[in-house]
């Protein structure tokens, strides 16, 4: 049967998806970002997962104003790196799991989740950036990779406690696919920042870090946190933590912390990464 | 263990109108998506080669082809990033904008933060702009 064995955040910054590509990942400013990753580099090349159900969002590249899913699974064979307006990253076309895919998004549907299926898709630096931190930069990508989508740029985005349950969902549709699979979740986007207005710069490092804290163990407090407390505390775009909790979910009743990087700045944004295990 | 039910948003008028208290930001709430759509449609278009081409070829000709108001369509000429989004403009539609100029977020969001670009990185670098002072209206009066 499919497995969980894992799960992996981390903000997905568009700046540092431009740093591998420019081959700058070495310069003294972006070097301390970069260190953190250097742990999990070597911790995927061990673990080998098949699968990556990946969590982001979107940005104004895949979907438009024309439709806004609250959630969406890409079911397709493949994914090619979107043109974001400066042309697609040189980065690998992204392979799905077809079969996981529309098992697991029937199965959500089953459950009362109400999922977007997504046939043809663009990524962008949402889905990407996140592959090349833990990847580095492979002629193919080590894995497969279901994209979930999450909407956080119209308002309402879904509530922590609904992403945390979209979670829990999703590994009981992945322990019941029949294949034997090495699957990890992702949650990607975050930590505290904010691209907007004259509050724009925002960071909150001891937030940021009581976040993190609380993803271990098996405290539940994560859930219920409202989104007027990410925007006021962590800025407008800050809101993409609940994407993290996806993968929270999904790691089941108690987890443990294996690596935490956390790193200010990287552009506007706090730098977030953490790896988990489950606790059975 | 605290149920799903009791995370649910009792009321939604005192959910939107909590975003207003938070100052120096624009949430993207129904109503302003609802105000930009033509806007971040406009912006999306750039994402297209050849609409780069033909907006920057002309802006005020590309511009006319969208059903922006004159406000929206004198804004983005002017580039006014914060005058955008009062309009209904949306970053991430925006970055399309940008990024056709060659503009990085850090160079763009600088703008809005009414801070020169050396300021904004220097202040970045020193750890980004505290929340303290800055979560609410209502605590600054």
């Amino acid at each position: 049967m499919a497995r969980i064995t894992a799960g992996v955040t981390t903000s997905h910054i568009p700046a540092l998806g431009a740093a591998i590509d420019l081959g700058k990942t070495g310069d003294e400013y972006w070097r301390p970002a970069f260190a953190g990753y250097e742990w999990t580099k070597a911790w995927e090349a061990e673990q080998k997962p098949d699968v990556v159900v990946l969590v982001y969002n979107d940005h104004a590249s895949a979907f438009d104003m024309k439709v806004i899913p609250t959630f969406a699974i890409g079911c397709a064979e493949e994914f090619k790196p979107a043109d974001e307006g400066w042309g697609p990253r040189p980065v690998p076309v992204v392979e799905g799991h077809a079969d996981l895919a529309w098992h697991i998004a029937q199965s959500l549907i089953l459950e009362e989740f109400d999922m977007t299926i997504i046939n043809e898709m663009d990524v962008d630096h949402g889905l990407t950036v996140p592959l090349s931190l833990m990847f580095g930069q492979p002629e193919k990508w080590p894995v497969k990779v279901i994209p979930l989508a999450v909407n956080v740029v119209t308002y309402p985005p879904p509530s922590g406690n609904r992403c945390w349950a979209l979670g829990e969902a999703i590994a009981r549709a992945v322990a019941s696919f029949p294949e034997d699979l090495n699957v990890q979740v992702w949650g990607t986007g975050g930590m505290s920042h904010q691209l907007q207005g004259p509050r724009a710069g925002l960071i909150n490092a001891e937030w940021d870090n009581s976040f993190i804290d609380r993803l271990e163990g098996d405290t539940q407090e994560l859930r219920h946190i409202p989104h007027i407390e990410y925007l006021r505390e962590t800025g407008s775009e800050g809101i993409e933590m609940v994407m993290w909790l996806v993968m929270r979910g999904a790691l089941g009743r108690a987890t443990r912390i294996l690596h935490r990087h956390y790193h200010v700045p990287a552009s506007n944004t706090a730098v977030g990464h953490v790896v988990l295990e489950p606790v059975p | 263990m605290t149920g799903p039910k009791e995370d649910k948003v009792g009321d939604i008028h005192s959910y939107l109108d909590e975003f207003e208290d938070i100052p120096g930001t624009r949430v993207f709430t129904a109503k302003r998506a609802r105000q930009g759509y033509h806007l971040n449609q406009f912006a999306m278009s750039l994402m297209k080669p050849e609409n780069r081409e033909r907006w920057k070829a002309d802006e005020r000709a590309y511009l006319d082809e969208w059903k922006l108001s004159e406000e929206q369509k004198q804004a983005v000429l002017d580039r006014d990033y914060n005058r955008l989004l009062d309009l209904g403009g949306n970053i991430y539609f925006l970055s399309k904008i940008f990024s056709t100029d060659g503009k990085s977020f850090l160079q763009a969001v600088s703008t809005m933060s009414g801070m020169s670009l050396e300021d904004y990185q220097a202040m970045m670098l020193a750890g980004g702009r505290s929340p303290e002072g800055l979560r609410s209206l209502k605590d600054r009066k």
